[in-house]
């Protein structure tokens, strides 16, 4: 996923691989996780040059962080018992700006 | 009319006792008490009150409750069928709709922590500051548990700057407390009651009531294990942003209410917790000495 995200443009699959040469990492191995990625909604699949599927980010690190805050302060009208936090810390004009930010795309 | 006329009664007891307890203040005292006496309070409430629509319409039957419940639906398939029937159906129908509001209301939390999981497995990473924790990097200090059968622990990196080393861990503890004691299961079936009966202020309060003496029990195991006084200045750290347009949220109650009991509030004598939980056991025996026998 961080490999995605610092591109900023669609990957193929074996670029992807060569970003993570360090890791030692399969072809199929990285071809799964990244459909699996898609099937959950993360990446978006898209047809490049040949038949090599390219991939990229639905959206940004920083919108996703900005979506699990807004979990945790239970902001986005979900169950409130799916967490439990600490203690509820965030002023409204705070709440709306992370909201806006989520918006912003 | 001996089995309505019991229910009838604890059932009154119940509504009565709601009320006084959510704004009782000697539950703070023992909040693991609380807890257990707002369950069996919860408990007897449903019960009676599914038990009167059966006893009431039973009646006829004159009969101990399960025997009649099987007469009755001998006879409906027959087409044998009494006014006092709707009070049956009636009962049947409450007892179906707070199950079926209880399962909804856990499907749809699972699925919320699932999809907050997922993207939790993506952005959050491990540090060293906060052991065991995951670690979101985001200005504004959060700190909340995940609960499940692994429960996960998240911090933002705001929350890492705000603290002390000694306020992380008492945090930390707070979180865990949560998570291994499963506070989400105790919450669950009070949520569900405001998803089903969304209307009444009592249950509301009572929920809010329930909220509160959840994150209390946190506080004291996290103050057990790290001490009381990281775990109230973290709190305060937490809960000081001054509340905009003079509205002072039930976040900010609770907070100072949590503080006020970190502050030192004795623990409730072995004799007043013995009596609660006996009281609590008996108020449960009555309606189920009526629906199992």
């Amino acid at each position: 996923m961080d490999v995605l995200w610092d591109r900023g443009e669609p990957v193929a699959v074996r670029d992807v691989v060569r970003a993570l040469a360090d890791r030692d990492l399969a072809y199929t191995t990285v071809m799964t996780v990244l459909n699996r990625l898609t099937k959950k909604g993360f990446v978006r699949r898209e047809a490049g040059e040949g038949r090599a599927w390219y991939y990229a980010p639905v959206a940004s690190r920083e919108q996703y962080v900005a979506r699990l805050m807004l979990d945790a302060l239970s902001l986005t009208g979900d169950r409130e018992t799916a967490l439990a936090h600490f203690a509820q810390s965030m002023t409204p004009p705070e709440a709306e700006a992370l909201s806006q930010a989520l918006d912003e795309r | 009319m001996n089995a309505a006329l019991h229910l009838a009664a604890t059932l009154v007891l119940c509504v009565a006792a709601a009320g006084p307890l959510a704004r009782a203040r000697w539950v703070w005292r023992a909040p693991r008490i609380g807890i257990l006496l707002w369950q069996m309070l919860g408990l007897s409430w449903a019960l009676s009150a599914v038990g009167l629509l059966l006893a009431l319409g039973l009646a006829p039957y004159d009969a101990p409750i399960p025997v009649a419940l099987g007469r009755w639906a001998h006879d409906a398939v027959r087409g044998d069928v009494t006014p006092a029937s709707v009070l049956v159906v009636l009962g049947l129908l409450s007892a179906s709709d707070l199950l079926i509001g209880l399962l909804w209301t856990w499907c749809s939390v699972l699925r919320v922590r699932r999809r907050h999981r997922d993207v939790l497995a993506l952005v959050a990473r491990r540090d060293d500051a906060a052991p065991g924790a995951f670690v979101l990097d985001h200005p504004h200090p959060v700190a909340y548990c995940v609960p499940g059968t692994r429960s996960a622990v998240v911090l933002s990196s705001g929350a890492l700057t705000a603290l002390t080393r000694d306020q992380v861990d008492a945090v930390l503890g707070h979180e865990h407390a949560h998570g291994r004691e499963r506070h989400d299961l105790v919450l669950l079936p009070f949520s569900a009651l405001c998803e089903v009966l969304p209307k009444v202020r009592l249950v509301r309060a009572v929920a809010g009531a329930v909220a509160l003496l959840v994150e209390m029990r946190a506080d004291e195991s996290a103050s057990l294990r790290h001490g009381a006084q990281p775990l109230a200045a973290a709190l305060r750290r937490f809960g000081s942003t001054p509340a905009p347009e003079g509205a002072l949220g039930a976040a900010d109650v609770a907070v100072a209410a949590r503080l006020a009991r970190l502050a030192g509030l004795p623990p409730l004598p072995a004799l007043a917790r013995w009596s609660v939980l006996v009281g609590g056991l008996l108020l449960v025996c009555t309606p189920v000495s009526f629906l199992v026998r």
